[in-house]
This record gives C-alpha cells, sequence and structure tokens, in this order.
C-alpha cells in the first residue's frame, strides 16, 4: 500500500501533479489554504494509490514524497 | 638585485604578473597591448598556467571572473575600447567584492579612436566606467620598471583588499623598451575562504553573487566597500615628489606625461623658473593630502595630461580651489614636448594663462 | 520503502518561479543528477539572469552569478580554474540565445569541458514576457504584440541544430519537461551531458524546452500541450550531436 506525503506549505496550487495521476485520485484542497494563500494539492484516496511517483515527478517544487 | 634586461614594457608587465603568481590571463587582441597576449601565450603553457584568447574583451572579464570566484590570482589587459567593452564585467568584480587585475594600455579615443599613446580614460578608471558604486584602484606606471613593480603591487592590493584593480598605462608604456630588473617583488598570500572551490573545500555553501533586491542588504553591501575604499585612501597611496622645496609651481602629471615634464622642468628651472612636480603614481587613491600640503607652499599648479583635462578636476578639488590651476594638454595620440610645457610655465609666470 | 524524495542537490529554500513553471522540474532534475553522481562537494554552478538568476538560492553547490549572457565564459574561467571541478551554467533563451550567444558559439567552439542547461520557454519571463530569440513564429507576447513576424523581426533560433555544427560541441540534445515521459528522458539527458563533462569530452548541452504559464496567458495545464503543439513542432526533440557514441 503506498503513502503520498505532501508538503502543503510548499505547494503553489498549479495542479500539475492531478494531470499525471494515474489513478485520477490527486485534486486540490476545495478549502484549505496554505500560507502563500494556494489550495494545496492533496490525494483523495490513498488506498487507490500505486505508488508510482508520476505526481512527485511531474511537481517542479518537490512537495510530493512517495512511499510503498 | 637581478641584474637588468632589455623588455618592451607589454612584454615585462606579462613576466611580472607571472612572477606575482597569476597563472591564469585571458585576453583579446587590441593595439597597442597586444604583446601582453602573445607574450602570455607562450609562457603560460610552460609553467603549466592558462592561456585564452577569448571571442571578446567581454568574454575575456567573465572568464577573469570565473577564476577570481574560485580564489585564483588572474588578469586580462586590454585598450580602451577594449576596456569599456569590459567595463561591466569590471562593475561585477567590484559587486562581487572579487580581486583582480586589469590593465588598459590606453590608445586615443573616443570611439574607434587611434593607436597612439593617451590618457584620456582616466575619468573611465577612476569615476567608474562601469554602472554602480564602485572604486578601481588605478595604478599609472611611468617606466618599464613601474610596469613590472605596480603589476606586484596590484595584484597584492587587489587580492588584500578584495577588490578590482587597473594598471592605468598608456601606448607608450606597453611599446618602449627599457632595461628593467625582474625581482621578485612581494607575493603575499591571502587566504580566501569565500572561493567557490566546492563544498568539499569549506565549510557551508559560496555563492559569489552581487544581485539582491533587498535595497537595505544592497546599501549594506556598498557602504562596507566604502568602508574599505576608505582604509585604501588612507594607507595605499603612492606618489612621487620631484625639486617641490622650493617650488612656486607644482606639475601635476602622470605616466608618460611625467616623464616629458621632468625634461620641461630640468630646462625651466635653468631659466630661473621655480617649478617642481608631483606625479600620482595611485590615481585611486589620489594623493590629496600632498597636494593640499603643496598648496599652502606654491603660487599655482599645472596639470599635463595627454587628454582635454581630466585629471586636473581632482587637482583642483583636491586642494579645494586654494590656488590658481592651469592645464595643458594634448590629444589624440599627440605627445607634448617639454618646449611646449615650457612655454606654459612661462605664461603662468608672466600671468597670462588662463585658469582651468 | 522510499519512491520518490527530495533530492539533496536542492536546498531548503523554496523556489520562487510561478505555480506550474516548469523550470523547478529542471532545478530538480540537475540537483538529481548531481546528487547520484556524487560530486555535489565538486561543482561549481554558474547561475545566469533571467527568472532562473535566483537558481544559486537552489542548487546546493558553490554557485556564481553571472552577468546577462556571460555565463558560458565565467564557467570556462571556473572550469580552467580547477579542472577537476564539475562546472555547469544554467541558463535561459534570452541569457543564451540572444546576449549570450557569442559566449555560447565560442565555449562550444573551444569544447570548454563543462555542461550547459539550456531552458527554452520562448519568451522573457523575469522582465514580464517580452520576444525572446526563440518565441515562436506569430507567437504574441508583450514585445511582439501582433504576434512574432518574421519578415519584420526574423526567425527563432534553434540552439541545437545550430551548434551542432559546432565541431567543439560534443553532446547536444533537445528534451522537454511537459509530461512523466519527457522528464524522465530529459533526466537521461541530463545526467549524459554531466558524464561526458567528468569523462573529459567537453562541451555538453541539454536544451529543455519548458513551460511559462504566466507569460503565455496560459494555466500551468494547459501550457504543458501547448509546448506539445506548438514548441515541440519548431523545437524537435532529439540527439543533435552525440560525437563520442558516433566513434563507440
Amino acid at each position: 500500500m503506498a503513502k503520498v506525503i505532501f508538503d502543503k506549505e510548499r505547494c503553489k496550487g498549479c495542479g500539475l501533479c492531478e494531470t499525471v495521476c494515474p489513478k485520477k485520485i490527486i485534486a486540490l484542497e476545495k478549502e484549505e489554504i496554505n500560507q502563500k494563500g494556494y489550495h494545496p494539492a492533496g490525494v483523495t484516496d490513498e488506498s487507490a494509490c500505486i505508488g508510482c511517483g508520476s505526481c512527485a515527478i511531474m511537481c517542479p517544487d518537490t512537495v510530493i514524497k512517495v512511499e510503498r | 638585485m637581478a641584474d637588468k634586461v632589455l623588455m618592451k614594457g607589454n612584454e615585462a608587465l606579462a613576466e611580472a604578473a607571472i612572477m606575482a603568481g597569476c597563472n591564469y590571463y585571458f585576453g583579446y587582441p587590441i593595439t597597442p597591448q597586444t604583446e601582453v597576449a602573445a607574450y602570455m601565450s607562450k609562457r603560460m603553457p610552460k609553467i603549466g598556467g592558462t592561456f585564452l584568447q577569448a571571442e571578446s574583451e567581454i568574454a575575456a572579464i567573465n572568464m577573469v571572473i570565473g577564476v577570481a570566484s574560485c580564489g585564483k590570482r588572474c588578469m586580462t589587459s586590454s585598450s580602451s575600447p577594449g576596456i569599456s567593452l569590459k567595463s561591466e564585467g569590471i562593475s561585477y568584480l567590484a559587486g562581487c567584492e572579487l580581486p583582480a587585475l586589469i590593465v588598459n594600455v590606453q590608445r586615443g579615443g573616443p570611439g574607434l579612436g587611434g593607436i597612439q599613446p593617451s590618457q584620456s580614460d582616466y575619468f573611465q578608471a577612476t569615476k567608474g566606467g562601469g554602472h554602480g558604486d564602485y572604486k578601481l584602484i588605478t595604478l599609472a606606471p611611468a617606466s618599464v620598471q613601474e610596469m613590472v613593480d605596480l603589476t606586484f603591487k596590484g595584484f597584492d592590493l587587489a587580492d588584500k583588499y578584495r577588490v578590482p584593480a587597473m594598471i592605468l598605462a598608456d601606448g607608450t608604456m606597453g611599446q618602449m623598451m627599457e632595461p628593467v630588473s625582474l625581482d621578485k617583488g612581494v607575493v603575499n598570500d591571502y587566504a580566501k575562504p569565500w572561493a567557490t572551490t566546492g563544498t568539499n573545500n569549506h565549510e557551508g555553501r559560496n555563492v559569489i553573487n552581487s544581485l539582491s533586491l533587498s535595497p537595505a542588504q544592497l546599501e549594506e553591501w556598498n557602504i562596507g566597500r566604502y568602508e574599505r575604499y576608505k582604509i585604501i585612501e588612507r594607507d595605499e597611496v603612492m606618489y612621487e615628489e620631484y625639486l617641490m622645496d622650493d617650488a612656486e609651481i607644482c606639475v601635476v602629471a602622470f605616466g608618460i606625461a611625467s616623464r616629458i615634464c621632468k625634461n620641461a622642468i630640468t630646462e625651466a628651472r635653468k631659466k630661473g623658473i621655480k617649478v617642481g612636480m608631483i606625479r600620482p603614481i595611485t590615481l585611486f587613491p589620489f594623493p590629496k593630502d600632498a597636494l593640499k600640503e603643496a598648496s599652502k607652499k606654491v603660487k599655482s599648479f599645472l596639470s599635463v595630461e595627454l587628454n582635454m583635462g581630466q585629471m586636473v578636476d581632482d587637482v583642483k578639488l583636491a586642494i579645494d580651489c586654494a590656488k590658481p590651476v592651469y592645464f595643458y594638454g594634448r590629444t589624440g595620440g599627440v605627445l607634448m614636448t617639454p618646449d611646449e610645457v615650457i612655454a606654459e610655465l612661462e605664461k603662468i609666470e608672466k600671468g597670462e594663462a588662463k585658469q582651468w | 520503502m522510499v519512491v520518490f524524495e527530495k533530492t539533496k542537490g536542492l536546498t531548503e529554500n523554496e523556489l520562487h518561479y510561478c505555480p506550474g513553471c516548469t523550470h523547478g522540474i529542471i532545478h530538480r532534475l540537475v540537483a538529481e543528477c548531481l546528487e547520484e553522481l556524487g560530486v555535489l562537494g565538486k561543482t561549481i554552478g554558474v547561475a545566469s539572469v533571467g527568472c532562473s538568476v535566483f537558481s544559486y538560492n537552489y542548487f546546493n553547490c558553490d554557485m556564481i552569478q553571472a552577468a546577462h549572457g556571460r555565463a558560458p565564459a565565467v564557467a570556462t574561467g571556473a572550469k580552467r580554474a580547477n579542472p577537476d571541478n564539475v562546472v555547469f551554467t544554467y541558463q535561459g533563451d534570452g541569457d543564451l540565445a540572444a546576449i549570450g550567444t557569442a559566449e555560447t558559439v565560442h565555449s562550444a567552439a573551444r569544447s570548454e569541458n563543462i555542461t550547459v542547461i539550456f531552458v527554452n520557454n520562448a519568451i522573457y519571463g523575469m522582465t514580464g514576457g517580452q520576444m525572446a530569440p526563440t518565441t515562436l513564429p506569430n507567437q504574441v507576447t508583450q514585445t511582439s504584440p501582433y504576434g512574432r513576424d518574421v519578415t519584420v523581426v526574423g526567425y527563432p533560433v534553434k540552439v541545437c541544430e545550430m551548434l551542432s555544427q559546432v565541431d567543439g560541441a560534443s553532446y547536444l540534445e533537445r528534451v522537454a519537461v511537459n509530461n512523466v515521459a519527457n522528464i524522465r528522458k530529459a533526466k537521461k539527458a541530463i545526467m549524459r551531458a554531466f558524464k561526458n563533462q567528468i569523462e573529459g569530452k567537453g562541451f555538453s548541452l541539454v536544451e529543455v524546452l519548458s513551460t511559462c504559464p504566466t507569460n503565455w496567458g496560459l494555466s500551468p495545464k494547459e501550457a504543458l500541450s501547448w509546448l506539445n503543439e506548438n514548441m515541440e513542432k519548431y523545437y524537435p526533440l532529439g540527439v543533435y550531436k552525440d560525437k563520442y557514441k558516433e566513434e563507440k
């Protein structure tokens, strides 16, 4: 079972991770806003995560850590 | 004292640089200094040093910035138009607090100008050819021997104060041959913990940088550098006095112009004109105190330069206009003769000269 | 088991780049390569002037900030000062292909043993979106408001193709970072470029097509596909010179 950790304060809500997740389980937080005023990205259903790391590879700000 | 060798100024300077521990030289051809590059291209490979002819004077000064950042002594040379091209790089050297030696073997200007000697880059060197608040240590040789001695001095001051230094020579200094002793001058070793040698070799991360988007920080950097300039002005002034004890007119001249004036002064003395000379060797730091002292004794000053009048302004400033200041100059590569200087002295004596 | 974590090749500083700007990905790839090659401690990076001017805050090695266009010359000096250091420049298209063209061509011609990371986003980002040497025909920018008119301002510069005619260039590849597959290929190219340097094989340059959502006036996601549909057409990806591979 894979684990995805978001450093939410570094996230700029650009959504690139969302575009590459094969399982379509990444989305920007609806309510939560980080210190920079962005809606940070997050995993909607971690159980479906296959730990491929695509999101982390696509992220320009090294926000995401992926473990298996 | 090593026995003397007959050498061309440009080549003596290059040899001195190598003896001063400069193993990196980046040049570009331009008359009247190309022999520096040619000499370096022969010598550097023999001593395991680096000679590179860059694609432009701009590239050459930036290669110097690269080497200086790594904490190694390095040099570039050019002539007037080339120095204009290097001016941005010189400003970066100052802003990044990097030591390096830049040699300007001046030629007539502006524009493509000519290839004969001139001193019309005085302002460019001492008032900042590049942008921003900075000063450039400027050393003015008046002989092939000084082309050697001031090269040692230039490298030393640059390392000592972490600033760029310039040898402001001219076509005559570069092209003429004179006997010179190649005694190894003082070569101090200065620690450079700030250099980018790789984090394996020092604590933390070294960054050579002149950029700050914080005005307060940029101001702090500038103020800090100007504190070093004050120390340089206090401790590093160099000048020569000639027959000043009983002088009533003080000639002020540097470089080749001072050589011409020495002949003129000797002749004028025979005609009973009480004239002496103060020869700045460092144009920055300028010998203000020496001139101020002289202004208490002499009646007037005559600045003799190979330009339309540049250092004369600094003479007036140094003596707070306490005494009349006159100017005599030739430009475009024309050298004045001693007789022309004597004629000017006579006009001053008769009160016919016009103040600057 | 860690699948992915932040490389030690980057400092802790947060990147100043706009949301979705792929400069950040390229920074990470360079940093990962330096870390994996174990050379961070002897690497000297040369930052240029443009959006990536602050890269000296991000690469976890000694850095020198160069004047606009002059990074390859500064890198030449740094490399000649300590040949066993790894020296790289990180430059944008305005820096490398406009004001720095001579430094680019001649450091390649000298086969300077350095690695040049050239980020091509077809625009001047830092100064607010002006036309760059790599701006595409008809592309609208702040200084080509009616679209780049090639009959008036000429054609974009294809750096890899141009430098492939320079004998000194040892390795030239154009890559992109607009999707995961391309990012993996880009990393391979960057790794290859650094290995070339370490093996003393001379001038290596990797041109990385990158996005500029802010000044392209697109969302980060749209910018990825705009790059694919427009830039990759004008700037085909691929290897444009591989001197040492040919010999094998």
